[in-house]
Order: C-alpha cells, then structure tokens, then sequence
C-alpha cells in the first residue's frame, strides 16, 4: 500500500512540475514564436501573391473571429488604397493539413492569387503545388463566388498530375477563403477603412 | 573525484560514442544528417535534453520508486524535448522546419533513455552531468563527421559553401538514404580499424 502511495504521489508530482513549467516556456516564447512564423512561413507566401505593394502587409494586419476560428488578415495597399486582403485557410491533404494564403481585392472581390505556407506532401509530386507556380496561377483572377474546384470534381482548375489529393485539397483551402470572406465582407471593409489614412 | 567525473566525460567522446560504438539512436543519425547544419542542430538538441535529463533523473534517483522508473523518466525527457522544441520556434525557425519531425523523436531515443536508466539512476548529479556531456558531445561529434562525408560527397558543400569546383558532379546516393546506411557503415569499419592498433 505505502509503495502504491509512493508511486502515484511521485508520478503526480512529477507530471504538475513538468506542466508547469512548460507552461511557462510557452508564454515565454509564444510570441516570438509567432513572429518567427510570420518571418519565415507568411512573408513568402505574401510577398509571392502580392508583388506590387507600397505597404507591409505584415505590419499591416486585423484579426476577426469567424465563429470560433481568430483569423489574422494582412492588408495590402496598392495604389496608396487598402484594397488587398490576404489570410490564410487549410485544406486537407494527402499527408495532413495543407496551408494555403488567399488574396483577394476588395474592389473587385476577384482572387489576386494563393499560395502554399505549409504541407507535408510527397516530395516531388504534391510538394510541387508549392513550388509549381503555374498551379496556383491558376487561381489568379476568379472571383469570390465564381467555383474553383479542381477539374475531377466539375470545377475549372487543372490538377498537379500525381496529386489529386493535393491539388483537391488547396483548392478547398481556398473554398473556405472565398466562404469567409463572403461571410466577413463588411467587417473587412470596416477595418481596412480605418488604414487607408 | 574529478578524476572518475573526466574519466566518464572521456568514455563518450571515443570508447563508447554512441552512434558508432554502441550503435544506437540510428533513426535520427541516418535521416538529419544531410547537411552540416542539421546535423550540428540535432546534435546540439539531443545534448541539452541528455545533459538536463540526466541531471534530474539522478537528483531523483532516490526518490523515484522503481516499479514506475520508466514512466517518470520518459515524463522528465519528454518535458526537457518539448522545452528544446519550443525554443528552436522561437530563435532558429528555419532549423526547426528542417528537423520537423525529429525534435519530438528525441523522446524515444534509446540514447537518453538509455543513460538515464543505465547511468543516471544508479550515480550522483555531477558524474551525470558529466557522462550526459560526454555521451552529448560524442553524438554530436558523430553527426557531424558523417554529415560532412555525406554532405560534401553528395551536394558539394560544406555548410552551404561550395568546397569543389564548379565541374563537381555531385554524389547524390549520399544524401540519399541508402547513402546514410552505407556511410554509417564505412565510418564504423574506420572506428574499428584504427581501434584495433
């Protein structure tokens, strides 16, 4: 019996220190972190989708709640106007969630372009929805409401040959972008009219 | 005292350097070793939480009852990986997304397992230091050396600096993973021989 005590105090003991402590690195390190991923994962993807900007998106950004989901939004000026918004929805993919960056123009509700943040594809064959631009060129143009499905499933978009899933998957990303920001639109415009001074 | 504490500092460095000697821990020695870089990170890593891990196990040693030894070191490694983890996010981002997967792996790395149950709980704190600095260098050094061989054989660079002309043709087998088996090898047949006078 004393043994039995004996076990489940240490192991308790144990397993709150130790929680305990993580907890602490967490908050330590969290926002760093967070810029860290913005630094490595989000400014290509942004810097890929909107060229011609006199901003920096990533200074530049909102966030809104989407039911239960905090979205960050990054602004783009184009012309001095705030009218680009880019934000990032995941698709699942072959090897797991697929990351996929959406831009819109808010003038014109037309998709500016997408690009891929993260995946953990097949090297070589669904990796090269990332780095195979004209995949994601494709998007380019279509507006909000108009379907961007992959051509298997009725939809215009030609798929990376040997990636169905892939292809599928980042199409749906961007789905889920153009759902919320049909859903957002006016929240958005309320923000992104706070930052045109 | 200082003696014995150099004497199990040494042991790791050449006598019993893990990957070569007792051949263990192969999983992340054969897959991270593509590049200088990952190595060298990897090696860093797995010392940090062989080092911190030891100490703890030893400073509990008496208190740990034995029927959940087990349980309680994988607790106190398991909290040291994910402290490493978090902090690599934080200050090398890019290192991070290189070693993926292999961070987590360290939990189950027969290395520090391995010493925490062999050494560790049966030796006082600063003899575990010393041996989880040994054993940490000695792994790191390892690494080192075979993703040299590999990464100057198989891309033509050391650290990302090009060590041949611009004629190389490079040795892709290597940095492939077959590549790492048959290194792994040739380093192994090396130790032993020169061992052996």
């Amino acid at each position: 019996m004393r043994e039995m005590i004996s076990m489940v105090v240490v192991l308790t003991v144990l397993s709150a220190f130790s929680g305990g402590m993580l907890a602490a690195v967490r908050t330590g390190t969290k926002d760093r972190i967070e810029n860290q991923v913005l630094k490595f994962q989000k400014a290509p993807a942004i810097k890929q989708i909107l060229q011609e900007v006199s901003n920096d998106p990533l200074q530049d950004r909102f966030k809104l709640m989407d039911s239960d989901n905090e979205l960050t939004f990054f602004v783009g000026k184009m012309g001095d106007k705030p009218n680009a918004v880019i934000f990032e929805t995941f698709g699942k993919g072959y090897g797991g969630d697929i990351g996929v960056m959406t831009g819109i123009n808010i003038e014109s509700d037309k998709i500016i372009g997408i690009a891929v943040t993260t995946h953990s594809e097949t090297p070589g064959l669904g990796s090269r929805a990332k780095d195979d631009p004209s995949f994601a060129s494709q998007f380019a143009g279509l507006g909000v409401d108009e379907n961007i499905a992959i051509k298997n499933n009725g939809g215009p978009i030609d798929i990376v040959s040997g990636a169905t899933i892939t292809s599928a998957g980042v199409s749906n990303a961007a789905q889920k972008a153009q759902e919320i920001y049909r859903r957002l639109k006016p929240e958005i415009e309320k923000q992104t009219s706070q930052m045109a001074n | 005292m200082a003696q014995s504490m150099v004497k199990e500092f040494t042991k790791g460095l050449w006598a019993e350097v893990p990957p070569f000697r007792l051949v263990l821990g192969l999983c992340p020695v054969l897959a991270v070793t593509k590049t200088v870089e990952n190595g060298i990170g990897m090696g860093i890593a797995t010392t940090f939480v062989l080092v911190c891990s030891n100490l703890l196990v030893s400073m509990l040693r008496n208190v740990i009852p034995p029927k959940v030894r087990i349980a309680c070191y994988i607790v106190i490694i398991a909290t040291f990986v994910t402290i490493v983890e978090l902090v690599m996010q934080a200050f090398a981002y890019p290192l991070f997304l290189k070693l993926g997967i292999f961070i987590p792996l360290i939990v189950v790395n027969c290395i520090v397992l391995g010493r925490s149950e062999a050494f560790a709980s049966k030796n006082p704190p600063h003899m575990a230091i010393a041996d989880g600095l040994g054993m940490g260098i000695g792994f790191t050094l390892s690494l080192t050396v075979l993703s040299a061989v590999r990464e100057i054989l198989g891309t033509g660079t050391l650290l990302g600096n090009p060590v041949f002309g611009p004629n190389f043709q490079p040795f892709t087998f290597m940095v492939e993973a077959p590549g790492a088996f048959v290194c792994l090898g040739l380093l192994l047949c090396m130790m032993n021989l020169i061992g052996k006078k």
